[in-house]
């Protein structure tokens, strides 16, 4: 078991914690750079897939996962992100620009819809995102100037440093960047003071309030940096998808993004990536599947919304802690072998809490 | 007119009177508790300070500023911090991050700059930390320090609480019931600390607090609440032997 000799508050600021962890995500980072020299045109767009679900993820884990709020919409800032970009484009802003505009469109709809709407807690957020997420779809029905309406709107293949996005390494590459660096700024976020008072809102409201964190502006700030993380996906998925139409940012994408983080594992960032692959991976799992299946189940329309609401009831009832908490319990049966307690993860008896403050 | 002055103070719930008409001032450096049965209006009275209720009358003055044209967050920045009767301590950060969270007032970033966590804010992360730890040393907290808090025994949280509230740095600190739930020796101990936040850190503390050896010890004066309203305010020795407060407590 590794033991860190703490001399030095920095040890505690830095985001690597030992130099195991260089080495590690070293590693990693260099292996998903030459990954393009290895794998095929279709493994490199399901990568990049990975990628953008894990941006969207990241966006959605800060606002459920750290501040504890919920929302069931999230697929409606994706399709900002995707629709703003998608009409910048056409109007011939460069990429960059582009991109970056999306973003800030996203962040400040996310702003301008949480600060209403985090008035509400519980159930009744989870319901007036779900509205919203509804509202946002017809809108990009109906304000066919901007989204071409039911028609669709194709995404203008930009060049990038002289090579067209058509190439699918370089679009696998702008995708590992953004994810890059939605990572950092993720974490610089969490480990900071807006970070912190993102959890304190998620375990105390009362308690925030009293050590003076403005509960109302650090929810909508939630809200809205997750809706600029969730628009930046949305401006990569544009180009993944090639062609935007209303429908692609429905229920069912809100809901995907609520099982990525559910499995991936509530509030830790790692489970952002667990969660992406699952998801991303999964409707191939399913495709071969139904290969297996009697051609009675398997030609059912549905199955996959099925499956996936299965995964995530069955991921809530008996690993609430996602695919990272269930790895940070191998890893701890291996460090502790053979004095593994099963009870180490068991969440004590939390004291008498009620209303009362 | 002393440093903290409650005037006045009337809370009503529908029809039920939770505080009706309760004054009392507190001196500087002065650990003043509040005693009463259950119900009495103890913890209504410190929700009125750290304004998450609304006073139907009355004015709250600390140090010449009246806290009622203030917000919840506000009241931190004036120089007041407070503890919870059912610990609200945030459960799944580390006891270091639950302390940090208490500097919460002192941060110089906003989110653009934490995200980029330039320079200063890495600077200034540094700085809370150093005030941070001071608390730590001062309530014995070391063993703890990255420990998260649901892995805590009773009594530790109820120090981390009382550690937080300390490192926003107060000038008025409001304890509710600090010494419920711990033993003997935690109580003792928690004795002295108070004492040493009134001396050595010069804070003026407001406690309510049933532990009545506890309170005639540690206390320099005591008000007694019942039914949401003054019975006597005094002395220890004044409070012991005040028949009305007998009468609360014991019954005729």
């Amino acid at each position: 078991m590794r033991f860190i000799f703490k001399t030095n508050y920095d040890q505690d600021i830095n985001i690597v914690r030992h130099n195991g962890d260089r080495i590690s995500y070293g590693l990693l980072v260099a292996a998903m750079i030459i990954m393009p020299f290895f794998i095929d045109d279709f493994y490199l767009g399901e990568l990049s897939y990975v990628f953008i679900l894990a941006i969207a993820g990241i966006g959605l884990m800060i606002l459920s996962g750290y501040t504890g709020l919920a929302s069931l919409g999230h697929a409606a800032f994706l399709g900002v992100g995707a629709y703003t970009h998608a009409f910048l484009l056409t109007n011939g802003i460069p990429f960059y620009y582009s991109i970056i505009i999306a973003v800030a469109v996203s962040f400040f709809v996310g702003a301008a819809i949480g600060f209403p709407i985090l008035r509400l807690t519980g159930m009744y957020l989870a319901i007036a995102t779900l509205a919203f997420g509804f509202i946002a779809e017809h809108v990009f029905i109906r304000w066919e100037h901007f989204t071409g309406g039911n028609r669709g709107m194709v995404v203008p293949t930009p060049e990038f440093a002289g090579i067209s996005f058509y190439d699918s390494a370089t679009f696998y590459y702008v995708c590992l960047i953004s994810l890059i660096l939605s990572m950092f700024a993720a974490i610089n976020i969490l480990r900071s003071p807006t970070g912190r008072a993102f959890v304190a809102i998620r375990d105390s409201e009362i308690a925030a309030q009293s050590l003076g964190v403005n509960i109302g502006r650090y929810k909508a700030l939630s809200f809205a940096i997750s809706a600029g993380f969730t628009g930046l996906a949305g401006a990569l998925l544009a180009h993944y998808i090639g062609y935007l139409a209303p429908d692609i940012f429905n229920i069912f994408l809100s809901l995907t993004l609520l099982l990525l983080i559910v499995v991936g594992g509530m509030g830790s960032l790692h489970g952002t990536i667990y969660g992406a692959i699952f998801v991303g991976s999964l409707p191939q799992m399913i495709a071969i599947g139904r290969d297996y299946l009697p051609s009675s189940i398997a030609s059912q329309p549905g199955l996959e919304p099925l499956l996936f609401g299965l995964i995530l009831v069955l991921f809530i009832l008996y690993e609430p802690l996602g695919i990272y908490g269930r790895w940070l319990k191998i890893k701890l049966f291996f460090e502790m072998f053979p004095t593994y307690k099963k009870q180490t993860f068991k969440k004590q008896k939390t004291f008498t809490k009620s209303d009362r403050v | 007119m002393s440093y903290f002055d409650v005037n006045n103070i009337t809370v009503a719930f529908g029809g039920v009177k939770a505080l009706n008409d309760v004054s009392f001032s507190v001196d500087q450096n002065e650990i003043f508790t509040i005693i009463g049965p259950n119900g009495a209006g103890k913890s209504t009275l410190f929700n009125v300070i750290s304004r998450i209720y609304q006073p139907n009358n009355g004015n709250v003055v600390f140090d010449g500023k009246d806290i009622l044209n203030l917000k919840a967050h506000q009241i931190s920045q004036i120089g007041i911090a407070r503890t919870f009767q059912n610990l609200e301590l945030f459960e799944n950060a580390t006891v270091l991050q639950n302390l940090l969270l208490g500097r919460h007032i002192y941060k110089k970033s906003n989110f653009l700059s934490d995200m980029f966590f330039l320079n200063h804010v890495k600077k200034s992360e540094r700085e809370q930390r150093l005030k941070v730890e001071e608390i730590i040393d001062f309530l014995d907290l070391q063993h703890y320090r990255d420990t998260p808090i649901h892995g805590l025994p009773y009594g530790v949280r109820k120090n981390v609480e009382l550690a937080r509230a300390l490192s926003t740095n107060p000038k008025l600190l409001l304890l509710d019931e600090p010494s419920s739930g711990l033993t003997n020796e935690e109580t003792i101990d928690l004795g002295f600390w108070i004492k040493d936040i009134k001396n050595l850190l010069n804070i003026t503390v407001v406690m309510i607090e049933h532990d009545m050896s506890f309170v005639n010890k540690v206390s320099d004066r005591i008000l007694a609440l019942n039914y949401g309203q003054v019975l006597a305010e005094g002395l220890p020795e004044e409070i012991q032997s005040n028949s009305e407060v007998k009468k609360a407590y014991m019954g005729e």
